[in-house]
């Protein structure tokens, strides 16, 4: 019978039903950080138990870490105090840590696809949201909360129930100055933030066949802001070429049998989907948040919506939205005055992002009313970057330059907005104080986007401001 | 490991309306800087609550009926479509059960706040659009009547009142049998457990 990727990924990691009917599942890759593991680890010593498989689990830390002083101890005690209990805990344990001072170190859904960890036909658990990423290798990839990431250090499993499948099709060639962070803010819009409740996204089509892994990893990143709690794409050659030569690929001897079996996940022709949406590549033009929720975008060149086209439900967020960002309804988002521009994250701070920003970034000014911040989402992205010399141009251009980390996404460091500063931001939540500040603002956006908006001082259309 | 039965919840209740909440209002990232989860009752809802003055707003939370349900330590939450989206961080239900919700009645929930509810015995039930918005009015127009969340039956009712509500049926199982932490089902896996990861060449590094 055909099967989806999904369905062989469940099969083959099955161990067994459970008595209230979930599933148990083996849970081959576990990656943990600093923020949701320290609970686990204090409940696997309450209850007594080890780690099942620490060379299954893998550590970094990416949350609190500042990017602004690189000496410990930090300014801030409480970072320390994490930081060291991930030290202590992977230590005990005996689970490899990608510290600060290995050159490795990165947001943890940056840092498994550079090491090769990540890959396909593989289940992947990590506390935290954003893990459907890895979803980009073909892997079914699942964020957790703290007490599986306990079950899953003791057992290497958890108690699931198996996810209904939705093929999102995409079709065509994106226009100049239409990017992959474009297509998943449209398709959000349209699916809607809890559109896929009860789903696993199987991202295919032309577009994201010609999609690079960078590209592919921005689509599944914001599964979760669609409602879906994984999201993938199946592994093709571009895949298994991303991987070849990473530090846990597997080696000469097992190259060729390995690719074989992750071709084999893909999934078959023919296989039933419980449901289908089809997108148009053409039809997607830049897109930019305007409300509260990753849901509420407009393309940069329509207006935001007037209350009156909205239903009951969405007006109330909408006129949520559009109080805590002091805009107007039915008036164009565009030319809209921008505090900060926060370039980084897990959905866009990798090297394509960076490259692709600093190609136009050549020669042209930060606005002196903006403060422009960029955020390599890992230390091997910034010390790639810095080998090309990007580094230059951003700083020459009057972005501040940074240390690896999560940063600003979501300021549990020490970058915060202040105020009811707006934010231009290439990360995936522009919810209510996500930033930092309670009244400050975000508008989602492509990292090209984020810096027209940090050349012109308000919200703009990058393809305007640098002729794409 | 034994677990308590939850097979009803019977408490006050508070509404707290609005679709879409996520978890980053539900406990702000700043008080994910902890090591436990010890003390996040206090902050749950904290910048909805404060305002950037530090003057409180008008709330749920502050309210009268909330002093209630954190003094009793017992009480059920009524939202939205779509609770607890966004961040996977068990800091939000930790924080709403420690400040004294033990049952949410929603429309939806985010899958992952659901699994973390269920796993900390916690009921996310869910009604109709309609029941859901009958039952909203009821819990503000009478703040005395407790609100019984019947797991086993799956009725939500209060007064003369009784709604049809619906829970995943493995929840259901869990928390009814005393089994709504799965470690203990989980680790008795052990022997399939080295079966399984025996079959797959990625576990041992090829
Ligand atoms: S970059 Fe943002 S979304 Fe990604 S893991 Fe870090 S905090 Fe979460």
């Amino acid at each position: 019978m055909a099967k989806t990727l999904f369905q062989k990924v469940w099969e083959a990691h099955t161990v067994r039903k459970l008595p209230n009917g979930q599933t148990q599942l083996f849970i081959g890759t576990h990656l943990i950080h600093e923020v949701t593991s320290p609970q686990a680890f204090g409940m696997l010593r309450d209850l007594g138990l080890k780690v099942k498989f620490p060379q299954r689990t893998f550590a970094t830390v990416d949350h609190i870490v500042p990017t602004n002083e690189l000496k410990e101890p930090y300014s801030d005690p409480i970072a320390q105090e994490m930081i060291e209990a991930l030290r202590k805990n992977t230590k005990d344990y005996g689970i490899r840590f990608f510290d600060t001072t290995t050159g490795t170190q990165g947001i943890v859904h940056m840092v498994g696809p550079e090491q090769g960890i990540t890959q396909p036909g593989t289940t992947i658990a990590c506390g935290d949201s954003h893990t459907a990423t890895h979803g980009a290798f073909g892997a079914i990839a699942f964020g957790i909360g703290t007490t599986q990431v306990r079950d899953v250090l003791a057992t290497q499993t958890l108690a699931l129930s198996p996810l209904k499948v939705r093929r999102i099709e995409v079709n065509g060639k994106l226009a100049p100055g239409v990017y992959a962070k474009d297509v998943i803010l449209h398709i959000i819009r349209v699916l809607g933030v809890n559109g896929g409740i009860g789903y696993a996204y199987e991202y295919a089509g032309t577009t994201f066949d010609g999609f690079s892994l960078e590209e592919r990893m921005t689509v599944c990143n914001m599964s979760i802001e669609g409602g879906a709690r994984c999201g993938y794409v199946n592994p093709d050659q571009k895949t298994f070429d991303y991987i070849k030569g990473k530090p846990f690929a597997p080696k000469a001897a097992d190259w060729d049998a390995a690719v074989a079996r992750w071709a084999s996940f893909a999934s078959d022709p023919g296989c039933q989907y419980d449901d289908v949406k089809p997108f148009k590549a053409e039809d997607i033009r830049p897109t930019v948040t305007w409300g509260i929720t990753p849901g509420q975008a407009v393309f940069i060149d329509e207006k935001m919506p007037a209350l009156e086209t909205l239903n009951a439900a969405d007006r109330q967020t909408a006129e949520d939205a559009y109080a805590h960002m002091k805009l107007a309804p039915n008036t164009p988002i565009k030319g809209t005055k921008v505090d900060v521009c926060f370039l980084g994250s897990c959905t866009n701070g990798r090297i394509s992002d960076l490259r692709e920003v600093a190609k136009y970034l050549k020669g042209r000014k930060v606005s002196p009313s903006v403060k422009a911040i960029v955020v390599p989402g890992s230390q091997l992205t910034a010390i790639q970057a810095v080998h090309e010399g990007l580094d230059k141009i951003y700083i020459e251009a009057g972005f501040e330059w940074r240390g690896a980390g999560c940063s600003m996404c979501l300021a549990m460091n020490p970058d915060k907005l202040v105020g009811d500063q707006l934010c231009a931001s290439s990360s995936n939540r522009n919810f209510k104080g996500r930033q930092g500040s309670q009244t400050g603002r975000t508008v989602l956006m492509s990292p090209l986007m984020v810096a027209a908006a940090a050349i012109t001082g308000v919200v703009s259309d990058a393809r305007e401001v640098f002729k794409v | 490991m034994s677990l308590a039965q939850i097979t009803q919840v019977k408490a006050l209740a508070l509404a707290v309306p609005g679709d879409d909440i996520d978890t980053d209002r539900i406990i702000p990232a700043r008080f994910l800087r902890c090591v436990t989860f010890d003390g996040l009752g206090e902050h749950a809802f904290r910048d909805e609550r404060t305002g950037p003055d530090g003057k409180e707003r008008a709330h749920p939370m502050n309210s009268a009926q909330a002093a209630r349900i954190a003094a009793a330590k017992q009480g059920v939450m009524v939202v939205g479509f779509n609770f607890g989206c966004g961040s996977s961080r068990e800091h939000a239900p930790q924080s709403l059960w420690r400040f004294g919700f033990t049952a949410f009645v929603g429309g939806s929930f985010a899958e992952i706040f659901f699994g973390n509810s269920t796993t900390l015995g916690v009921p996310c039930l869910t009604l109709s659009k309609e029941d859901l918005a009958e039952c909203d009015a009821f819990v503000r127009a009478n703040p005395n009547v407790e609100v019984t969340v019947d797991v086993a039956n799956l009725t939500v009712s209060a007064g003369a009142k009784s709604w049809k509500a619906d829970i995943a049926a493995s929840a259901r199982d869990g928390l009814v049998n005393g089994k709504w932490d799965p470690i203990a089902d989980l680790l008795e896996g052990a022997d399939s457990v080295a079966k399984t990861a025996g079959g797959l060449a990625y576990v041992a590094g090829k």
